[in-house]
């Protein structure tokens, strides 16, 4: 694809600009290369959210957006969620309680990938990955809260994202877990050539990163 | 820390078992009452033997397998598609500005009583209705109304479509209703980012989280779609007609021995409901394997757009059916000459409301009579529920919802006729307290579901502060949570007063005929045709659950105006 060879890779936000009743929350120009995180650090409240909100495309009316949100050199402006290949994670897992960890993880599958046996082995395979062999049939319900947040991933990454975008993944976790679950999630992302946007407002979150750690306004920290 | 009660425990808990008796005692006995004489036991009239020519009368007569074949198709075709209607609304448009607006559209919307709707809605779409005229006769050329039957179909279609639009509006606040309980923003988009379209991701992802909510809901509409009486004696087919406007024509008939058939009628309405909700059930069985199948294979959704213009195109309809339907029935009421093709009367008079308006008088005293009772001990009750529960600290289950939804289950058919044999022989059929029994059984469910989430989501810490202070159980109920629930409260009395004035079956069968409300009023002159007279009765109708709305809302506002905090607590 020669796209590829003349627009940059990775997500580029141009000029990002969020601004609520005269007041900018978040002001950003930069490029989050494959593999590479970024980690937009700030307190509650300060717009961080709505900045993954802005960018997965599910951003409330009363916020005015200008810049452009560029993915592998596709701008994302106007296009709905579902066709922006954007992976969410959020603090909670948001499993849907309906269906099995198997039924969640195969929720996420492209229905191009046809059979339910072919199905049902990247389904393992997924769960083999998060060491959670076996659970295909298991509650989400009865799930460790560990265990939920890998299933979370597992079934994020399933869909094929091109970006991640993690709202404090890692802050209901105790933290052990925490150490675990932060690892994996960054091995994954790197191993699969993943730009990450992470937003938190916790320091040891951004540390293990390993990357730029910005402002929602753009200022550089250091940590 | 809840507060315990000291003294008038006993009183107050006394509450839940007195409200189990108002709800389930009439209901058993009504059973009984209309078992009995089904099977030819109905002393009052000199049968004191059991036998079978009840039923064998019932079977013997003309068009009794379309009438049962009527009540089934009708009842599960309506209920089908007031369910998919509002799914598919919801799917489509739920958390857009949009639906933002519909919601608001939902209370006025429901609040206009079923019969009130279905004349509405049989002026629309008659053969000389108003939709013909628009387009007589310069598109169609008809100067005469064109000899079709349009309402009172033999399919039941008219009957059917009068039943969506009222159904649907209450399943789609049913539908918000469960949707405040599950993470449903966050499901959905979840599901979008993984690639499902906005209303696949909301079928797939929101959908199957929420609809044990509304099951209870949906075997309502169920169970009332297919033993209806007032809508189906309005829009529905005449001969035969449906099996429960039968039981209600021999109730009615002068030849008392027809009494006997229409409680096997009644009876075999009974069956008839628990048969439907059987397989509706075993359907949502079988739904349930093909559909996690079906959530499986991944399918992300197409035409989108399609569906939600769909989706619009159907909410459009039905609110523009009531809306216009209503609009007619006022103009009616005022129209002076108003011949076939002309789209508006001549003149507009006040002439029908000053001829029938002295008759109006003894109807609607007695409707406001009979309501406001009604409300008031609904509301008695379901706070010393509510109340009793949350001082004993104790949890709702799902057995109690179940049984607050029974009288809603159990078709008002089914029942109701041998209430009214009981009632006559203790001899107080036909007074205003048979008929404010009858109506609490029915009005009190909706209260109670109406009251019952904004009471038990009072903030349990106003209580603890209010006790550390020095405050009784009593005060604080009296002084706290109750004028800080002043809105629910009232809005609950609103849905509660709209249901009473709705009520058709329960006030011809307990009033005796000495008794009548509006809406009985209404129906009776259904057959007679003179459309001023309808559209003034029910425009009325309609007015007053509207007018209990307007003050629900207007009450708080007022007496709160200056308090910031008291604005959000619908």
């Amino acid at each position: 694809m020669t796209e590829h060879d003349t627009m940059p890779t990775g997500l580029c936000l141009e000029k990002l600009e969020i601004v609520r009743e005269g007041l900018t929350l978040v002001s950003l120009d930069t490029r989050i290369a494959p593999g590479e995180v970024l980690t937009v650090m700030g307190s509650s409240g300060s717009g961080k959210s709505t900045l993954l909100a802005v960018i997965a495309g599910a951003v409330a009316p009363v916020f005015q957006v200008s810049g452009r949100v560029l993915l592998d050199g596709r701008d994302l402006s106007g296009l709905p969620p579902q066709q922006r290949h954007v992976g969410l994670l959020f603090q909670d897992d948001i499993l849907f309680p309906h269906l099995s960890v198997g039924g969640n993880l195969a929720f996420a599958l492209p229905p191009a990938l046809r059979g339910r046996a072919a199905r049902r082995a990247r389904v393992e395979e997924a769960l083999m990955q998060a060491n959670l062999k076996g659970f295909a049939e298991r509650d989400p319900a009865t799930l460790s809260g560990g265990q939920r947040a890998r299933v979370a991933l597992m079934r994020m990454l399933l869909a094929e994202p091109r970006v991640l975008l993690l709202d404090e993944p890692f802050s209901k976790l105790d933290a052990e877990l925490r150490l675990q679950f932060r690892q994996f999630v960054f091995t994954m992302a790197k191993t699969r050539l993943l730009p990450v946007l992470m937003v938190t407002h916790d320091i040891e979150d951004a540390r293990a990163a390993i990357g730029m750690v910005v402002t929602p306004k753009g200022k550089a920290l250091t940590i | 820390m809840t507060p315990r009660p000291h003294h008038r425990k006993d009183l107050l808990s006394w509450a839940p078992w007195l409200t189990l008796l108002v709800l389930l005692g009439p209901i058993l006995m009504g059973l009984l009452g209309t078992l009995a004489p089904a099977f030819g036991w109905l002393p009052a009239l000199g049968h004191r033997e059991f036998d079978l020519t009840p039923w064998r009368d019932l079977f013997a007569e003309a068009g009794i397998a379309r009438s049962i074949q009527l009540s089934v198709t009708t009842g599960l075709s309506a209920t089908l598609i007031s369910l998919l209607l509002a799914v598919l609304i919801c799917a489509a448009w739920q958390g857009t500005g949009l639906f933002s607006r519909i919601e608001r559209l939902l209370p006025p919307l429901l609040s206009v009583p079923h019969a009130a709707a279905a004349f509405g809605l049989a002026f629309l779409i008659a053969p000389s209705g108003w939709i013909v005229r628009w387009f007589s006769p310069w598109a169609t050329g008809w100067d005469i109304p064109p000899d079709v039957l349009i309402v009172q179909d033999p399919w039941g279609l008219a009957m059917i479509a009068g039943l969506v639009v009222k159904e649907v509006p209450f399943l789609l606040l049913m539908l918000l209703a469960a949707l405040g309980q599950v993470d449903a923003t966050r499901s959905r988009l979840v599901a979008q980012t993984l690639g499902y379209g906005r209303i696949m991701a909301w079928i797939k992802g929101v959908l199957p989280q929420i609809y044990p909510q509304i099951r209870l809901p949906v075997y309502a509409v169920l169970a009332y779609s297919m033993s209806v009486v007032d809508v189906a004696m309005i829009l529905g087919p005449s001969t035969p007609a449906p099996l429960a406007v039968k039981v209600i024509t021999w109730m009615n008939d002068p030849d008392l021995s027809l009494r006997l058939r229409a409680a096997a009628a009644a009876v075999l309405q009974f069956l008839l409901v628990l048969a439907a909700l059987g397989i509706w059930k075993l359907g949502e069985f079988g739904l349930a394997r093909l559909g996690r199948h079906w959530l499986e294979t991944g399918g992300r959704g197409q035409r989108q757009a399609l569906w939600s213009g769909l989706g619009l195109g159907a909410i459009t309809l039905i609110v523009a059916s009531l809306v216009l339907g209503l609009l007619g029935l006022a103009l009616w009421s005022v129209a002076g000459l108003w011949v076939f093709p002309d789209a508006l009367p001549q003149h507009v008079t006040l002439q029908s409301w000053s001829r029938y308006g002295p008759a109006l008088g003894r109807p609607l005293v007695d409707t406001l009579i009979i309501a406001v009772t009604v409300v008031l001990l609904a509301l008695v009750l379901t706070v010393a529920c509510l109340e009793t529960e949350y001082r004993h600290g104790s949890r709702p289950t799902t057995r109690s919802l179940w049984l607050l939804y029974l009288p809603l289950l159990v078709p008002q058919v089914g029942f109701l006729p041998g209430l009214q044999v009981l009632f006559v022989g203790i001899g107080v059929n036909g007074t205003l307290g048979a008929v404010i029994l009858a109506h609490l059984i029915f009005v009190l469910p909706y209260v109670f579901l109406a009251l019952a989430d904004p009471y038990r989501a009072w903030d349990p810490r106003t209580g603890t502060v209010a006790a550390s202070l020095g405050a009784s159980a009593n005060r604080i109920l009296w002084r706290v949570r109750l004028p800080m629930l002043l809105t629910p409260l009232l809005v609950a009395a609103a849905v509660g007063f709209a249901t009473s004035v709705g009520q058709y079956l329960p006030t011809l069968l307990t009033g005796g005929g000495r008794i009548t409300t509006l809406t009985t009023e209404a129906v009776a002159l259904a057959s007679g045709g003179d459309r001023r007279i309808i559209g003034i009765y029910a425009l009325l109708q309609m007015a007053l659950p509207f007018i209990a709305f307007s003050l629900a809302i207007a009450i708080p506002a007022c007496l709160y105006h200056r308090r910031l905090g008291m604005r959000n607590t619908l």
